[in-house]
């Protein structure tokens, strides 16, 4: 199990977004787990195994904010190809043209002294 | 295993706050005080009746302690559970539970806020999920859109269906003496209006209000010698979920097809027996979900469902009579506002917007984003 006074599920996240991996973990049946945690979901085991996503994935569900004197701006649930959903955003369109079921790969935009790194999702490129 | 008895409790006591905008300085607690007083002259009980407080609000971490030190009583039992807006569905069925065991005799369930007038970022502050807030969904609303684009994605529901229920809130209200919305509303004023969160407009989102209110529930054979008629605890049921709406399985079903399920159970009803529906409108898309989940029509339909004015006044089902959460009063966890309307139809004191031949009535609260469904089902004499 984790050890809560050395790092944080969260901090084992971000550490791999640094890398710019987008993180998740695996219980011991094989289901995806997201957010990360220190006990699995369902079963209440301390095993967990962390994995990097090979970051593609499809939109869920879609919106579009608008907050006052901004650009309208996405916010999307996506689900990664390994089993597992999270929010983020579709970015390189326009917000109203993101649509359920569209394909989307991992971008991860680089963090600061404020801010970690935040994985996004850019439109995947349609070859067939 | 044996769970709450049917018709083992009763409301007897039912009464809003002063709604809409309230004085600058009132505190959440004149509110929850102010209904207080207001329910125990309905029942005719007195302060000193009262033996357990249930109470939860957004202002204060320790609600049931500011109401016990203004009101100065010491119940024997008292409840905060918080799972926002269903909290007062929940107080109600541990009430119904303490009262049956009997830790006490006659609870006061009591709310009260005044976001409209410290503004909601100050009644209600945000809570950093570090998997959500870099996004910055605009919460809880854009967790409802992203409900609803599913729903529109999967049904085939539409945004003139979505404004329907915000129409038929409006002609409802219209009826109701203390609404917060005086002016008609038409499907293409909803559509046109500002939009908040695609395919949520301003008018799909429930109002920014003030208010408050207080029920009493004491035992069936206490309730039979009050001042009014005891409206009837026959069934309840109580789910949670998930809490971020990233984590909600599937974002067209909510726990409502938990706690619907079990409250007709224990009320042996079924849906068709309900004269009235008093549903958590957060949002136009609520009240869609929930009629699908609670049984009133099949999982996808609740689109066409609430279509051609059906739970308008004079439609085929009379849903959300006050004019609900989206043109009556929203004040933040609006939940115990639920629950009077469908008090006040059950008793029939519901004037021009009262329901015919009201015997059962359906109370059912949301609460976070989607997350925590209660039903509560209550009915008159004519039920036992």
């Amino acid at each position: 199990m984790q050890d809560l006074k050395k790092q944080s599920p969260y901090g084992v996240y971000v550490e791999h977004l640094r890398r710019g991996e987008l993180a998740y973990q695996v219980a011991t049946d094989g289901t995806p787990v997201f957010f990360p945690r220190v006990v699995a979901p369902g079963s209440g085991g301390a095993k967990l195994e962390w994995r990097v996503s090979k970051g593609l994935g499809s939109v869920h569900a879609t919106t579009v904010v608008h907050y006052k004197g901004e650009p309208p701006l996405n916010v999307a649930l996506i689900d990664l190809d390994e089993g597992f959903r999270m929010m983020s955003r579709v970015e390189h369109v326009d917000p109203m043209q993101v649509s359920i079921g569209m394909r989307v790969k991992l971008k991860v935009l680089p963090g600061d002294d404020k801010q970690p790194p935040c994985p996004v999702f850019v439109p995947a490129e349609t070859r067939r | 295993m044996s769970g709450l008895r049917r018709a083992a409790v009763a409301v007897v006591g039912a009464a809003e706050s002063d709604l809409g905008q309230v004085a600058p300085d009132t505190s959440p607690t004149d509110l929850m005080a102010q209904a207080t007083q207001r329910a125990l002259e309905d029942c005719g009980l007195d302060l000193s009746d009262v033996d357990a407080v249930l109470c939860a609000h957004t202002q204060s971490r320790m609600s049931a302690l500011q109401l016990c030190e203004y009101l100065r009583i010491k119940p024997r039992y008292f409840d905060s559970t918080q799972i926002g807006g269903s909290s007062f569905m929940s107080h109600l069925a541990h009430a119904q539970a303490a009262i049956e065991l009997g830790m006490c005799e006659v609870a006061l369930i009591a709310y009260g806020s005044t976001q409209r007038s410290v503004s909601r970022a100050a009644a209600s502050p945000r809570e950093v999920n570090p998997y959500e807030t870099p996004y910055r969904p605009l919460l809880p609303t854009s967790a409802y859109a992203l409900a609803a684009s599913r729903h529109m994605h999967l049904y085939g529901t539409t945004r003139e269906q979505l404004a329907e229920v915000a129409v038929a809130a409006r002609e409802w209200a219209l009826m109701n003496p203390v609404a917060w919305e005086k002016e008609p509303l038409t499907i293409e004023q909803v559509l046109a209006a500002r939009m908040v969160s695609h395919p949520l407009t301003v008018r799909d989102c429930c109002l920014v209000t003030d208010g408050g209110g207080a029920i009493i529930v004491t035992s069936a054979a206490r309730a039979k010698s009050l001042k009014k008629k005891p409206v009837y605890v026959l069934g309840m049921g109580e789910a949670i979920g998930h809490a971020s709406i990233s984590n909600m399985p599937d974002l067209t079903v909510t726990v409502a097809a938990e706690s619907g399920p079990r409250a007709f159970a224990m009320a042996e009803l079924k849906p068709a027996d309900v004269g009235m529906l008093s549903l958590y409108d957060a949002f136009t898309i609520t009240p869609v979900l929930f009629l699908e989940d609670l049984g009133f029509c099949p999982k996808g339909e609740g689109g066409r469902f609430v279509s051609n004015r059906a739970i308008a006044p004079r439609g085929k089902l009379a849903v959300n009579t006050s004019g609900g959460g989206l043109s009556y009063c929203h004040p933040g966890m609006y939940g115990l506002l639920v629950i009077i309307e469908a008090v006040r139809q059950v008793r029939g004191e519901c004037g021009a917007r009262q329901v015919k031949n009201c015997e059962v009535a359906l109370a059912h609260g949301n609460g976070g984003v989607l997350s925590s469904q209660c039903t509560v089902i209550f009915g008159s004499d004519a039920t036992l």
